[in-house]
Formats: C-alpha cells, structure tokens, sequence
C-alpha cells in the first residue's frame, strides 16, 4: 500500500512537473523581460531565447543595430501570439546588422516578423506560421522585410499568409534560399525589388507559388533583376484565401505556380514548375494581373486619375526582358480558377484548360516592332510546355501559340552579391 | 597685520564655500538637464515639478502649455510643460516642429480620473529629452502614492474605470507605449522628434498664474523662443471642438494631430501615399476615393474616404474598431474616440462627388 501510494505520489510529481513544462510561461514575464533586453541591447549582442511556448499578447520591437536575436529551434523556440491585444506584427525590427534564427513566430494578429528599413538583414532558420491553416482572418505577411539594403533570407518556412508567406518588398540585394512556403495565399513575393536571387526554395499548396512584380504608388519604383533558379513551384493549388481588404492579391487566380508582372530583367531557369491548376507560368502587364473591377474604377474616375496621375509617372507597367529556360514545366492549366473573370474568359475561349505558359503579349508601343517580340520574352529548352500569347492588347484576335517565335536567348543575369555570403557561396552561375 | 590678513583669508574662504554650499542647495532646486544615458530612474531626479498633489506644480523655469487640438489618448487628460536650459532657446519654426536646444525637457503627464471621483490619478509622465544623441524618450510610471514616478522601459498596462461628467463608465486596460514603440509615432525619417509643439498647435492663449497670453508670445517673453515672425504670419490650426471653426478645418486639425506623424512623408506610414498633415490641401493625397496599399484589414470596403458616404470610409471603419489588426492610430489608443470619429463623419458627409465607375 505504501508502496503504491509513494508510486502515485511520485506520478503526480512527474505529471506536475510535466504540466508545468507544457504550460505556457507567465506571458507577461517574458515577453517584458524580452521587450527589456531589445530595448537595452548593445550593438554585438546576443539574445540568447530559451527552448519553449512562450505566450505574447503586444508587439514586440528592436531598434538597435547589431542585435542577433537566437532561438534552440524554429520548433523549439516558439513564440505565440495568439489572442494579440495589441500591435500591427509579432516581431517589429527596424536596425541594422541583425540576424534573427531557428525561432517559430505564430499566430500573430497582423504580420508575423516585420523588418522595416535596415542594412546587412539576416533571417535565417525562422518559422512564421497560423496554426488553424488557410484562413482569411489570418495576418497577411509571415516574413516581411521591406525596405531593406542585403537581405539573407535562409533555410526558414512560412505557412498559413493571408497574402504571402515570404515577402521582399523595396529592398535591394537579396538571396532567399532554401525556404519552404506553404499553404499560403502567394508563398513568396518579390515586390519592386532590385538585384534579387532566389533559390533552392520550395512553393508548394499555395494558392499561387511565386510572384516578381512591380506595384505602383509605392515609394520605391522600378524593381527589376531578378533570377529565380532550382526552386520548386508545385501544386500551388489551396483555395485563394486573401480577403477582399488585402487587395489584388484576392485576385491572384488559385493554381498560379509562378506569376512575372510589370518588370524587367528577370531570369528564370532550373526551376520544377509543375501541377499547377491555372498556369504554370503567367507573364504579364499589370493592368492584365490587377482586378478588372477596380482597374475600371479607378482609372474611370477622374478624382483618381487627378490623384494618382502624378505618382504613376514613376511606374512602367510593361513587362520586358524575361528569359525562361532550362526549367522542367509540365502539368499545368487542367483546371483554370474560373473566380478570375479574365482567366475564365480564356480558358473558355481556348477549351477549358490552359497552357503551361501564358503571356499577355502587351507592349509598350514607344519600343516600336522589334520583330514579332519586342517585349523581349524568351523561351528555351523547357521540355514540352504548352505556351500561348493571349493577345489582351488586341482583344485575343491574335493569339499566338507557336513558341518558337519565343525562342531567343537574354545574356544571363549577374549573380547578387551580399555580404552575408562569400562571393564563392553564391550559387547559380548559369 | 600679519595674523589679521591671514584671519581675513580664512573668513574670505569660508564665505566663498557658504556661498558655493548655498548656491549648491539651491541647485537642487531647480531642474537637472541630463544629456546622456544613463537617464534618471525616478522623475523626481529631474525637479521638474515642486509638488505632484493636488495637482503638478512646475518649477521654475518650466512652462506649461496646450495645444489647440491635441492626440486623443484614451480620454486621459494630459498636462504638458517645456524646460531649456538657461540661456538657451528653441528656433522658431513655420511648419515643424520648433528646433531646440540640447537638454530641453518636453513633459507630458496623462491622468484619468479615479473611480467614482473627479480627483485625478497620475499615469505616466513621458519625457522627451533632447540629449546629445539626440532626441530620447523616457516613459515614468507613477506609483500608487502618487509620489514618485519611475522609469520603465516595458511598462505594464493599466486597468482604468472612471465615469466622465456625462455619467458614462469607461472601463479599459490603458496600454502604455514601451520605450521603442514611442519612435513608432516620433520618428521621421528614423529621427525620433517631438511632434506637438508646432508653431500652428501652440498659437492659441494659456491661461498663465500670470494672465491669459499666447503662448507663442510667451515663450519668446520668457527667452524660450527665437525668430518669432509677426503674428499675422504665424500659422495656427482650428481648434477641434471650436464651432466657430468650419467642420472641414476643424476635421483637418483633428487628422493633423491624430495621424498625420506616420501618415507624412517620411513618417511611419508615408509608404501608404496618405498625407494628413495640415499643410497638404489637396483631398486627393488625404484618401478621397484612394485604394489602401497597406496590408490593414478595411473590411470589404474600398477607398479611404468615399465621398457622402462615412460608413464606406475605410478612415472611419478603421478609427471605430479597438481590434489590433483594424484600429488607427495602430498605437496609443484603446478606446473609440466618440466625439472624434463623430466630426469626421460630419466631414465626409459633406464631401460631394463619387468615387464609383459611373462618375466617368
């Protein structure tokens, strides 16, 4: 009997001490403590986090340059931020020569991991994610550096975006390597960024895979250079889940493996692009990829032509100088998001299904008749894609499906340099 | 003789440290500038106030003032005082902030009324300090005796209940900005500055121990401002309750010091292409019929202001929430500010014209 009780006790003990490993640490201690030690860190310092859940309800937010902010693990350093009280992200970042790796952020109500502005920007084994899945109050951004000069973005996964798992918006000098982004609305998005590389990632059951672009009316113009090499864009075929508040994205058709909009200078090569459902691949002018509705609105109304005539000075909606080669695309188009009117207007008009290459041929007529391509789209040696130029300037009269008339070469794109990486480590030469 | 010049020294001496000892007292007395880390861990390590109940008591030296419509912070009444150090004086500027001189002190203390009383409890003071970095601010806490308020870079919220004059019960966590999260508001272009004290928010009387006199006129009386213009050139924004003041103006003053230190160029919002400030005049960069280009969340709506139509606006849908993802200003406020979004919506109801397709 004494036995047996000393046994029940020592269960408890261990079922105690068990329960209290499990259950959350005092929030308010920790994320205070947290929030003290970003506030009072010294340039060089590490912040070494625990192993463990640890529940937050605030932002939390670091201003000092050369911080590392360092976890056991993106599984294992997990910081919630479920039920958030307060503040527009998870994580607010806005230094320089900071590194942040192997932490999980999740649940946060806006944006998991914000990195605004900032030099020498290293992310590296991060985990942001909403742990109910697919969900359109979700927060739109896992990943989100903007703004930012040399940005390593490594080996981290996202799932679970409302808008894009990893985001790079208005930065410059970026390789994103070796990530996994899933079940997001788009799962990366390189938005009017410069001299960008990105790699060995994997886009997998988001609604689209991944998007080069250029949006206007936004501070930074002119994004162009980009190579998107030896990624996986496969399957991207959750359900759009963007609300209507977030925009264009809740446009962005389910089953886009990998979209290319009103950018120049980007090379695309060795990628696997492959099974999904509207197109493969969608190279296009962005009056083609945003919202006919509200492209009519706005560009109707005379208030938003008087206010946005000035600000669109800056932005070039044509698409020009995209090389695609090498890349293995099959499988693409067998079930076209008939929710976008434009698709399901071409889909209808070629048979229901799509092609594995789409381009909307648009042009800007100052380049004049550079031949028949004088947006300069080249395609090469990609197995048997299916392509097909729409024709959205002339009304679909003359669509062309011969990629041969395609078929040229751009010089290849310079490798990105940043000071992260020795100039050896940088991958891709053609 | 001898002995007698050597007395006379030693009296000579003793006087000069009375004196110094003296005059060392007496410098307790009056505020301590501090222009470098590490700051003062207790207020009253500053001297700014002489008494702290039944209300703040300034020393000398250290001005008062009042802006014609101030940021909505919960409800909290704010007292707000300004110090340099002598000799010393801020430069007169028409459109930002005035540019002060290293150690001046910007005090603000918010306090709400206690429950079931209309005696004040005292919150928090924050301090700007214009230290030789720059500009640093500095959140104080006050104790439950109401006696000393200490530094805390992550203080933690606080509970509030009070009933206003009207007889309605607030009840609410009031959430105090850490140390980082006072940049979100202060900084322009990754420069952290004091935001109220503009010439346009400070043109409007003070009803000084001394008399009722404009403050701008003051502070330059007092040494505490240079290069002041004439006075039909000085700027001055409406006062938001003023109803002799058009709803228009009165709406745009409120926007001015509400939103417009992020939504400016260069402020934390200047990426949405929203412009508030008080000098802009052209609705079109104030939201009228723009698409967000922010990741907020509006609802199913559409512009930020729709012309007529307040419950189409994504600024009032925004302004009427307390949920983090939906509210604006994303920081600093817990509660709807009533009356505000009332005056806005006024606002925009006047506004003619549509946004819509069929306007073409």
């Amino acid at each position: 009997m004494n036995r047996f009780y000393f046994w029940l006790t020592a269960a408890a003990m261990v079922m105690a001490l068990g329960m209290t490993a499990c259950v959350k640490r005092a929030p308010e201690d920790f994320q205070k403590n947290l929030q003290e030690k970003l506030i009072a860190a010294k340039p060089g310092e590490v912040i070494d986090l625990p192993e463990g859940k640890f529940h937050l309800d605030r932002s939390i937010s670091l201003t000092v340059n050369g911080v590392t902010i360092r976890g056991k693990g993106m599984d294992k350093t997990v910081l919630s931020f479920a039920g958030q009280k307060t503040g527009a992200q998870g994580v607010l970042v806005k230094a320089n020569d900071f590194v942040i790796e192997d932490v999980g952020i999740e649940d946060t109500a806006g944006d998991a991991l914000t990195i605004q502005g900032g030099t020498n920007i290293t992310v590296r084994r991060v985990r942001t994610e909403w742990t109910r899945g697919p969900n359109e109050a979700n927060g739109p951004y896992g990943i989100y550096p903007v703004e930012v000069k040399n940005l390593l973005l490594e080996d981290s996964v996202a799932k679970g975006a409302a808008d894009a798992g990893i985001y790079v918006g208005q930065s410059e000098n970026v390789v994103i390597r070796r990530n996994r982004s899933e079940f997001n609305v788009d799962g990366y998005e390189i938005e009017n960024s410069e001299n960008v590389d990105a790699y060995d990632n994997v886009a997998t059951h988001n609604a689209g895979g991944i998007g080069v672009f250029n949006l206007p009316n936004l501070p930074r113009q002119g994004g162009k250079h980009v190579r998107v090499f030896h990624n996986q864009m496969v399957d991207n075929n959750t359900p759009n889940f963007a609300p209507t508040s977030l925009g264009p994205i809740h446009y962005l058709p389910t089953g886009t493996g990998m979209y290319v909009m009103a950018i120049r200078d980007v090379e695309v090569f060795n990628n696997r692009i492959q099974n999904n459902n509207t197109v493969n691949i969608y190279i296009i002018n962005y009056k083609t990829g945003v919202d006919e509705d509200s492209l009519r609105d706005t560009a109707a109304s005379p208030i938003t032509q008087q206010i946005f005539a000035p600000d669109d000075k800056r932005f070039y909606p044509f698409v020009q100088n995209v090389y695609l080669h090498d890349n293995e695309i099959s499988g693409g188009g067998h079930s076209p998001d008939g929710r976008i009117k434009g698709v399901k207007m071409l889909a209808d008009a070629v048979g229901g299904k799509l092609p594995d290459v789409l381009y909307d041929g648009v042009v800007d007529p100052a380049w004049g008749r550079k031949g028949k391509n004088s947006g300069q789209v080249c395609l090469q040696r990609n197995g048997a894609a299916g392509f097909l130029n729409f024709d959205v300037a002339g009304e679909m009269k003359h669509p062309v499906k011969d990629i041969k008339q395609y078929d040229c070469a751009l010089s290849a794109l310079e490798a990105v340099a940043i000071p992260q990486l020795p100039a050896s480590a940088t991958a891709g030469a053609n | 003789m001898r002995w007698l010049g050597r007395a006379r020294a030693w009296w000579l001496l003793l006087a000069v440290l009375l004196a110094d000892l003296v005059s060392i007292g007496c410098s307790r007395h009056t505020v301590q500038a501090h222009l470098e880390a590490p700051f003062p861990k207790r207020l009253s390590e500053w001297q700014l106030f002489t008494a702290t109940s039944p209300r703040l008591t300034p020393n000398d030296r250290v001005v008062p003032y009042d802006l014609n419509t101030p940021l909505f912070s919960d409800y909290a009444s704010k007292y707000r005082f300004v110090w340099m150090p002598a000799g010393t004086s801020a430069d007169y500027r028409v459109d930002g902030p005035f540019e002060f001189p290293l150690g001046t002190v910007l005090a603000k203390t918010f306090t709400f009324r206690k429950d079931g009383s209309t005696d004040e409890r005292l919150i928090e003071t924050r301090l700007l300090v214009h230290a030789k970095s720059g500009w640093v601010a500095l959140p104080y806490i006050w104790d439950d005796a109401q006696r000393e308020a200490t530094l805390q870079l992550v203080p933690d919220p606080v509970a509030i209940k009070f009933t206003d004059e009207a007889g309605k019960i607030h009840a609410f966590n009031y959430v105090i900005p850490n140390a980082n999260e006072c940049h979100e508001c202060h900084d322009n272009q990754k420069v952290l500055l004091p935001i109220g004290p503009k010439a346009r928010n400070l043109n409007k009387a003070y009803a000084y121990s001394s008399g009722s006199e404009n403050q701008l006129e003051h502070w330059a009386r007092v040494g505490y401002l240079r290069g002041l213009p004439e006075p039909e050139s000085r700027p001055r924004i409406a006062e938001w309750t003023d109803l002799n003041a058009s709803v228009a103006e009165r709406a745009r003053a409120y926007l001015d010091n509400n939103c417009a230190h992020c939504h400016q160029p260069g402020g934390q919002a200047g990426y949405t292409g929203v412009d508030f400030r008080w000098t802009q005049t052209d609705l079109a960069h104030m939201g009228l019929c723009k698409s967000p280009n922010s990741a907020g969340e509006v609802g199913a709506l559409r512009y930020d202001v729709v012309p007529g139509h307040p419950e189409q606006s994504i600024l009032i849908y925004r302004l009427e929430s307390t949920a983090p993802k939906v509210s604006m200003p994303a920081l600093g406020r817990d509660v709807v500010h009533v009356e505000g979004v009332r005056l806005l919506r006024e606002w925009i109801s006047s506004m003619s014209g549509s946004c819509g397709a069929n306007s073409l």
